[in-house]
């Protein structure tokens, strides 16, 4: 085995994960702020996905700058399903919530279907086949501004949360639901713009995973799974946690590709997932309830 | 209840109710041939998966039943009445669609596009004593357990193996080209550790084949993202990449093979589904171009592949045969067989129907390979498959020569070229 094959994998795992941070952000936003888990976060993407393939079908729009209308159109969607749908929901066993938004995922998926049909759908830029060439490394360049993305938007999230006043308003209803209420602020708008931030992220995740992957209906549980086992390893409600998390299985799976078998490469996210459960069940970055 | 007897009429009616059936027993009796004869059309029931996983092959494969109504009365003419089932793509269901099938008078069975599904009607079929043609499943064992009412004409897997890398050497014979070295790389699904069992198996036996396997490399066919299973084979320095793929998993391996510059000389397909799929050239666009598989197809020289590719331009004008392949040339063939033994047994008894199958002798058909004719264990031999490339946005036929629709191209060149 020779050391540029490992650094490779190394690089390709590292940039998959933060990929898989990502997509895992905007679960942990929602979550860290409403306490609700969105069990249609992968649906959600892969109706992103579909809107940048149309967008770059329909107006050549590169998926770069596709991303601001259709995080635009998420964040409005967000938070409509949360005032309109979610809400009523938030007081309620754990069980509904998770029933409701199963359902929600099930029309979605279904709703995909009909639309577009089973088949793969795609889109083909001029540097999706690319790579950079540093020696003997070679670098993916959409997993490169895919990831540079993934920074990008985890620190603007960073930024919103720590210094403005609606982001420190939202920091208030997580901390302390009651007291939020007490001092004035309209918890139900600042959660349902919690959701739409949260879908935004999922918005922008849907908009680089289709440089990566072809789009089909059935692709969000999948990446439902994914997300929930990378917002479980970085700490549920931690976006530095989501990203952390996704670096680590992203780069676990790859070094189990490559010193074990490929075939085994997904049991090894599982795997991480029951050993952090067992030694740290907050997640890595998580808060001790 | 009605009590009859206080009725006189009811009385008459009885009488003469057993009159007509002493009369009706009496013929079955005394003539069954003429009367049996008399059965002017053949009831076939087509069970193929048209939903569920595997919808979209069973719906291809039903292009290759619908049209054969019409062009076997064209050819044989036979009156054929299809009784379509979907055994939606779950074993249990297609148990009970057959049995069904039978319940409702089909004649004989055609299906199933699947083993598993194939193995569980032969059960039925054999216990109901109907005759079943299987149109497509690959499975040796189906034709191993002694069934008297099961036929199958299709190869079996081992053959799909011996035939598939065969024409790799044929290949590399007519392009004069000689890899030494291949990386195998294979989905790890039931179907591809039966084909590393196969290629494993075969392999050393094929010693005209100049190559040897460096690495073998299995990988979830549900897998997202295969840089790593790429990085490996790129490592492994082989002169070509031999896989066995399904769709998805095809078409990220291409890209993957382009991002990585693996400077391979091509990738060519022992045989399995994926690299001559519409699906995979309209995803890569000009990258699925001089990808190669070796697979049952149909024989685009013959008459009777002409006059299906006429058929189905007229009853499904949107649809080509190249987009369909076996598919439609084996589910066609199926019914033909069945046809052609209706109109030699002139019965639809299901005993004469199965002994005029097993006396099967079609030499003009649509897929390549020898006559369709029966061993002893109802298994067609001789079956080939062709080694297809990808050209000009279809999958065109390189080798057998004589059915050849283009030249055979390998190493594969430069796809920016």
């Amino acid at each position: 085995m020779t050391w540029d094959l490992v650094a490779n994998v190394l690089i390709a795992g590292l940039l998959t994960g933060m990929v898989y941070g990502l997509m895992a952000l905007g679960l942990s936003v929602i979550f860290g702020v409403v306490r609700v888990v969105n069990f249609a976060h992968g649906e959600m993407m892969t109706i992103a996905m579909y809107a940048a393939v149309i967008l770059f079908v329909g107006f050549r729009l590169d998926p770069f700058l596709a991303v601001l209308p259709v995080a635009a159109a998420f964040f409005v969607f967000g938070y409509w399903l949360q005032k309109g749908l979610i809400n009523p929901f938030i007081t309620r066993p754990e069980h509904s919530q998770f029933m409701l938004l199963v359902a929600v995922a099930i029309i979605m998926v279904n709703v995909l279907l009909m639309v577009f049909g089973p088949d793969a759908r795609n889109l083909q830029v001029d540097y999706q086949l690319e790579s950079f060439e540093i020696g003997r490394l070679l670098v993916d360049k959409a997993r490169v501004y895919a990831a540079g993305v993934a920074l990008l938007t985890a620190g603007a999230l960073f930024g919103f949360f720590r210094f403005t006043l609606t982001g420190k308003a939202i920091r208030a209803c997580a901390d302390n639901h009651l007291g939020a209420l007490v001092v004035g602020l309209n918890v139900k708008h600042l959660y349902a713009l919690t959701f739409g931030i949260g879908s935004a992220c999922v918005a922008v995740a849907g908009c680089m995973m289709v440089l990566l992957v072809d789009v089909t209906p059935n692709l969000g549980p999948a990446y439902t799974l994914l997300a929930f086992i990378t917002v479980i390893v970085g700490g549920m409600g931690s976006m530095p946690g989501a990203i952390v998390g996704g670096i680590l299985i992203g780069m676990s799976e790859a070094l189990a590709g490559l010193l074990i078998s490929p075939s085994a490469k997904s049991m090894f996210s599982f795997g991480l997932l029951i050993l952090v459960l067992l030694l740290r069940p907050q997640g890595l970055l998580g808060k001790k309830p | 209840m009605a009590n009859h007897t206080d009725s006189p009429s009811g009385h008459d009616m009885r009488r003469r109710n057993l009159v007509k059936a002493v009369g009706a027993g009496a013929a079955l009796a005394g003539f069954p041939a003429i009367v049996r004869a008399q059965s002017t059309k053949l009831k076939v029931g087509v069970i193929l998966p048209r939903s569920g996983v595997q919808g979209l092959i069973g719906q291809s494969c039903q292009i290759g039943a619908d049209i054969a109504p019409a062009l076997i009365k064209d050819m044989l003419g036979v009156d054929i009445e299809l009784m379509n089932a979907d055994w939606e793509t779950n074993v249990d269901v297609a148990r009970t669609r057959a049995e069904r099938l039978i319940q409702e008078g089909a004649h004989v069975l055609v299906g199933p596009f699947d083993s598993g599904a194939a193995s569980a009607i032969a059960q039925v079929a054999e216990q109901k004593g109907v005759p079943f043609v299987i149109n497509i499943a690959a499975a040796p064992p189906i034709t191993e357990q002694g069934y008297k009412f099961v036929f199958r004409n299709f190869p079996t897997a081992i053959d799909l193996t011996v035939n598939g890398l065969a024409l790799i050497g044929d290949l590399f014979r007519a392009t004069n080209v000689a890899p030494r070295s291949a990386v195998f790389m294979h989905v790890n699904d039931t179907f591809g550790q039966a084909m590393n069992r196969g290629i494993g198996a075969t392999l050393p036996r094929l010693t005209q084949l100049p190559f040897k396997i460096v690495d073998t490399i299995s990988y979830d066919p549900a897998a997202k993202d295969l840089s790593v299973e790429v990085s490996k084979a790129k490592a492994s320095k082989a002169d070509f990449l031999l896989l066995v793929c399904r769709l998805n998993d095809a078409i990220i391996l291409r890209r993957e093979i382009v991002k990585q510059r693996w400077n391979i000389m091509g990738m060519i397909s022992p045989g399995s589904p994926g690299i001559y799929e519409d699906q995979f050239q309209k995803a890569l666009g000009k990258l699925s171009e001089n990808c190669i598989s070796n697979n049952p197809w149909y024989n685009p020289k013959t008459a009777m592949t002409a006059a299906v590719i006429k058929q189905m331009a007229k009853q499904f004008p949107k649809e080509k045969l190249h987009s369909h392949g076996a598919n439609v040339s084996y589910t066609f063939e199926s019914i033909l067989i069945a046809a052609d033994a209706f109109k030699r047994a002139r019965t639809t008894n299901p005993k004469e129907l199965a002994d005029a199958i097993r006396q099967t002798n079609l030499t003009d058909r649509v897929s390549l390979g020898g006559p369709i004719k029966f061993n002893a264990k109802g298994q067609v031999e001789g079956n080939l498959s062709a080694a297809l490339i990808n050209k000009d946005g279809r999958p065109q036929v390189m080798l057998p020569a004589s059915a050849a629709e283009t030249k055979p191209v390998f190493p594969w060149p430069d796809y920016k070229a």
